[in-house]
């Protein structure tokens, strides 16, 4: 620790620090635009000048020096800062009034009004004459993409957005070119970024240069209403600020949370929003002759109620969507166990993942935290910067840390982190498991590995073995004590959460293949789809099908019936992320016309199937659901995985197939039905797919 | 005068061989190996002694500098990298030595690694230089032939020299965005600390010098410390490649004893202010960078570090601009601000936007076309850049007009007030006015 005397306080910080963050310590503000905790110093802006004793005679970037830098007094005491002397004063005002004298001040007509770094600080520290009698900087705006709007006068050059998505996002493709005042930030060559990531560069924007396009002139965020939520667009469950206007859902921003997304959101977290409001099922429809017609819903229910009791237990199923939240999953089970149906499941895409084999077996155990602490990653059927952005870059973190070798198995991809390709399929896995190859020389020597293993390898016949192996791998002896390398990887947010409370196929229950398959062969007379679309709908034969959902989508198109329910932003729910976080999503909003919260509907359904569901609140819901699954109870926390499940599954073993792993998701924009009804995500798929097109030229 | 014996560049005019026979012929590779065995602490204790000055411009003691560079080797390499990247408007010593006397900075760069534990060094140069790079590459090629350098070289200390070649950006000549640009990296000055004797080029101890400085170490390790400390005056030691351009009969590069007066220097090698002493109005002492030294304090000038700072000016690199009264100094000095805002590198807010700001504002005053009490203003503008910025770009920036103000006041004021009386194109009344 190191002594620091900070206008008159002295504080005890870390050498390492910097006087930036010292003078934090000591509770001084200073002033930054380009400093930013999670990039690389610039120290170009200029604007966290301070005086330092005993120093050239001239102010300090405080962002850029160290405190052991800092030569102590001529008796050894401690190095003494100044943050508010007249010299600091002199040099805030000066650096300011150069920031201010090429901006085009246009703040009534900026969408940064209100929530502006240099707005803030002009205020606090500028002064308020102009005596810049020039003509002002003009800079042609730059077109980069969808999502990003520019508005190139405003910049100040302070490379935030060029050091993100060179260090974070991984990509080159934001740059400062030409010099002195001619500089400009561009991507090169005038093209779209093609980061997932990129609509953070419009957070760390300090000023109005770089705004949301969809956002557009929408909306002052002083008139917004914030409610802090969770996002469910992958199974990353980045904490996310849903901005609100009424009941119109806004924008999406992110929020801090170092365990999960330190502050970085995916592009479909944060422009979903269009798709909140297009394509909303918002009143119960029945099908009569063929055709979808609008009924009450107690003719919705009634004509429930008449197939159900129609029909007898065993022919009965029900299967979940991927962004149901764990009351919805806990009130459907309870609902279909009552009926005394065995036929539930979760596994939409047919991962062969078992709550029976404990919570190790399919959560990301390391944690997306820990990360950060592992010396050697191996990714087997996934592409983590498709399937989990934001996780991909804390991936690249831990490699631009130094000393770890990724390894891919399965397709080859550009992961924005160079990694060792393996090769395609289960041989090359079954190899590195027995310490073949060099790679598998650095796996079996790792202190800390961690195996991804992505839903493209689990939801293959040989899924199981394939999760043994990886296993097998992290299990193995020499491991650091506690550290559990298996990491399954999610895509579906709502999927560790069904899996904790046992949304699979009871005892001689059918799985969702199961059922498909028994809905076509006329075997099943009910379905209930709890906002599921990603399974085949064309192929369920004449079974009467429920769906409950938001969003006219597949499962909408085949239903028999439909009750109208609430997207994530229009409840409370639990969802539980890759990495095992209990988390809960607030409501922003309410739900279109006369959708309902999906337990409120399966408790009044459950009421008209006499099957009454034995709770008449979310609270009583969440009582019952913390009963009997306690760890819900605790938010915000990961239950760790017994160890011990992990080494039984790697002793399960099993034979594995021969076909090349297929990764789940290759329309990263495209995956659940909110997204499939934006038309952001439209023109963003389109254009992914069109650079795609370009690059295979 | 420095007489011809204590001279260490010998060919500075080219009159004779500049390749490896001439250079031998000259001296230069004599007892380089004797040198090298005296040890690494010898070479810097000496350069310590002979009180030699960076030749780049802000005058840094060279063996002192040397000296930062680790005794222990960690493992990363170290590197000396000299800097011929020679963009001073005025400036043109380096030149002379990269095309006419290389020998003189080869083996200073074999005894300059030497001394810092180095075994490669990094000659960065000017764009613009085409011949110079080709000379020099010669040059190098030829000691390599002759084992003078390279591995298993006859001195026993392997030395690779490469050759780096700019683009043309004056920030380039900055120690550190040199390092940024040597690395393939764009030409921005980097934060200090870290300096470069800790983390330089690629991460690694490295140590930055002018190719002046790198190319008398050898005669003054030759001839000794004391022959070097006996010429000029205190602190402001040795011989000095000093350049007069502008309004002098003869302008030349002349190798001179520091501490030269410069009358003496301008009537004895420049051949006299053009028409006369009398017309002389006023001198950039030491590159464009430098405040600008009105004639009356130009009588006692000495050109020395401690000198020109006397007159609150600087040395620089020692490249005297000599205006004479036919110059209009606000156009000059508008010219040179118009130099600083092209060539800043657009990193740090100050320099970026006050670069421009101030070219703007003294172009107008050259022009006459402003107001007095925007004389105040720029003059303000002026420090809130010095001083204030990541390199001494900034700096650089900022003294010329501070010059400008602090001695030609009046002369702005009578422009401001010859185009108030009449707004017309200043240009054709100041012609009117002469004839």
């Amino acid at each position: 620790m190191a002594k620091i005397i900070v206008d008159g306080i002295e504080v005890d910080v870390p050498p390492d620090y910097t006087l930036l963050q010292a003078a934090e310590a000591a509770g001084a503000e200073v002033p930054r635009f380009c400093f930013h905790e999670r990039l690389s110093i610039a120290g170009n802006c200029r604007m966290c000048l301070v005086e330092v004793k005993g120093g050239p005679p001239k102010p300090t970037a405080s962002c850029a020096m160290n405190v052991r830098d800092l030569r102590p007094g001529p008796n050894g005491e401690p190095p003494v800062m100044l943050t508010k002397s007249p010299m600091v004063k002199k040099a805030r005002e000066g650096v300011m009034e150069f920031l201010l004298i090429n901006h085009p001040l246009d703040c009534p007509i900026c969408d940064q009004g209100g929530e502006c770094d240099l707005q803030d600080q002009a205020m606090a520290y500028g002064v308020d004459k102009n005596r810049f009698a020039e003509n002002k900087r003009a800079v042609e705006d730059k077109h980069i993409g969808p999502l990003v709007k520019t508005s190139m006068n405003r910049c100040i050059h302070c490379t935030r957005c060029v050091r993100f998505t060179t260090e974070v996002a991984g990509i080159s493709e934001l740059g400062l070119i030409g010099r002195g005042e001619d500089a400009e930030i561009t991507t090169y060559l005038e093209k779209a970024l093609s980061s997932e990531l990129q609509g953070n560069v419009i957070d760390l924007c300090p000023v109005g240069a770089l705004t949301s396009k969809p956002y557009a002139f929408q909306a002052r965020p002083w008139e917004l209403t914030k409610t802090e939520s969770i996002d469910v667009m992958d199974a990353v469950g980045s904490n996310i600020r849903v901005d609100t206007r009424g009941r119109e859902v806004m924008r999406v921003l992110p929020r801090l949370n170092e365990a999960v997304n330190e502050e970085w959101i995916s592009d479909k977290t944060r422009f979903i929003w269009d798709g909140l409001r297009t394509q909303r099922l918002d009143r119960p429809y029945l099908r009569v002759d063929g055709r979808l017609k609008a009924v009450s819903w107690a003719e919705a229910f009634a004509a429930i109620a008449d197939r159900v009791n129609a029909t007898s237990a065993s022919k009965i199923g029900a299967i979940s969507g991927d962004l149901a939240a764990v009351e919805e999953l806990f009130a459907l089970k309870a609902l279909i166990a009552s009926l005394g149906s065995a036929n539930l499941d979760s596994r939409q895409d047919g991962a062969k993942l078992d709550p029976a084999l404990g919570r190790a077996s399919y959560v990301f155990n390391p944690t997306i935290a820990g990360i950060e602490q592992a010396d050697a990653i191996l990714i087997v059927g996934a592409n983590p910067r498709k399937e989990a952005s934001v996780l991909n870059a804390r991936i690249r973190k831990r490699w631009r840390a130094g000393n770890v070798r990724i390894g891919v198995i399965g397709e080859h991809v550009d992961l924005t982190y160079p990694h060792d390709y393996l090769g395609a399929g289960p041989e090359t896995l079954g190899e590195i498991a027995a310490g073949k190859g060099s790679f598998g020389e650095i796996l079996a020597n790792a202190k800390r590995p961690i195996v991804i293993v992505g839903q493209g390898a689990l939801s293959r016949d040989d899924g199981k073995a394939v999760l043994a192996a990886a296993a097998a791998i992290t299990s193995a002896p020499g491991r650091d004590e506690g550290w559990n390398g298996l990491a399954v990887l999610h895509t579906a947010a709502s999927r560790v959460g069904a899996l904790d409370v046992g949304f699979v196929p009871a005892e001689g229950g059918l799985d969702v293949a199961g059922m498909v398959s028994a809905a076509g062969q006329g075997a099943l007379d009910v379905l209930f789809l709890l906002g599921a679309d990603e399974i085949d709908t064309t192929s369920l034969g004449s079974t009467f099908v429920v769906y409950i959902g938001t969003h006219g989508d597949a499962g909408a198109h085949r239903a028999d019936v439909i009750l109208p329910a609430a997207a994530y932003t229009e409840k409370s729910g639990t969802f539980v992320n890759t990495e095992g976080r209990v988390q809960i999503a607030n409501r922003a909003g309410f739900p279109p016309g006369d959708a309902r919260e999906d337990w409120a509907i399966l408790r009044a359904l459950s009421d008209v199937l006499g099957h009454k569901l034995p709770f008449d609140s979310l609270g009583e819901l969440r009582k019952a659901l913390y009963a009997a699954h306690p760890h819900f109870a605790a938010v915000d926390t990961v239950r760790a995985g017994d160890i011990a499940d992990v080494a039984a599954l790697a002793s399960a073993g099993g034979s594995l197939g021969w076909a090349a792993f297929a990764n789940p998701i290759h329309d990263f924009y495209l995956t659940n039905p909110i997204a499939r009804a934006s038309a952001i995500m439209a023109e963003c798929s389109a254009l992914a797919a069109g650079q795609l097109a370009a690059a295979a030229e | 005068m420095l007489s011809d014996k204590d001279r260490i560049f010998t060919n500075i005019y080219g009159h004779h061989d500049w390749g490896l026979q001439g250079a031998l012929k000259r001296g230069s590779w004599d007892g380089t190996k004797t040198i090298i065995e005296a040890g690494r602490d010898w070479i810097v204790d000496q350069m310590k002694a002979s009180g030699l000055r960076g030749r780049g411009g802000a005058g840094f003691p060279t063996g002192l500098k040397w000296s930062f560079m680790p005794k222990q080797n960690d493992g990363r390499p170290h590197y000396l990298v000299i800097n011929a990247d020679e963009s001073e408007p005025g400036t043109c010593k380096d030149r002379e030595i990269l095309r006419h006397d290389p020998h003189h900075l080869v083996e200073g760069a074999l005894i300059a690694g030497f001394a810092m534990g180095a075994h490669a060094a990094y000659i960065y140069v000017r764009g613009e230089f085409i011949r110079e790079r080709e000379h020099l590459q010669v040059a190098i090629d030829q000691a390599y032939d002759a084992r003078l350098i390279g591995k298993n070289n006859v001195h026993g200390w392997d030395m690779d020299i490469y050759v780096a070649h700019g683009a043309g950006a004056y920030i380039c000549g900055e120690e550190t965005a040199l390092l940024e640009s040597l690395e393939g990296k764009k030409g921005q000055p980097r934060l200090k600390p870290p300096f470069p004797a800790n983390v330089g080029l690629y991460g690694c101890p490295t140590t930055v010098n002018n190719v002046e400085s790198i190319a008398v170490a050898p005669t003054i390790l030759r001839r000794g410390p004391t022959w070097f400390s006996s010429i000029g005056r205190a602190n402001n030691v040795g011989t000095k490649l000093f350049g007069i351009s502008g309004h002098v009969k003869t302008p030349c590069i002349v190798e001179e004893a520091m501490g030269i007066p410069f009358k003496e220097l301008i009537e004895k090698h420049g051949g006299g202010i053009r028409g006369g002493w009398d017309n002389l109005k006023a001198i950039i002492p030491g590159g464009a960078s430098c405040p600008i030294i009105p004639a009356d304090q130009c009588e006692d000038l000495i050109m020395d570090f401690d000198g020109t700072r006397a007159v609150k000016s600087s040395f620089g690199t020692a490249g005297v601009l000599v205006m004479d009264k036919s110059t209009d100094v606000i156009r000059a000095i508008a010219r040179i601000a118009y130099f600083f805002k092209h060539e800043s590198c657009g990193q740090c807010t100050p320099c970026r936007e006050g670069t421009g700001w101030m070219w703007r504002v003294i172009d107008r005053m050259a022009r006459g076309e402003a107001e007095k009490r925007e004389i105040d203003m720029l003059l303000q503008v002026t420090t809130q850049v010095e001083g204030h910025t990541i390199c001494a770009l900034g700096d650089a920036a900022a003294w010329p007009i501070q010059g400008l103000i602090r001695h030609f006041r009046h002369e702005i004021e009578e422009r401001i007030d010859l185009y108030s009386r009449n707004p017309r194109p200043i240009e054709r009344q100041m012609l009117e006015a002469a004839e």
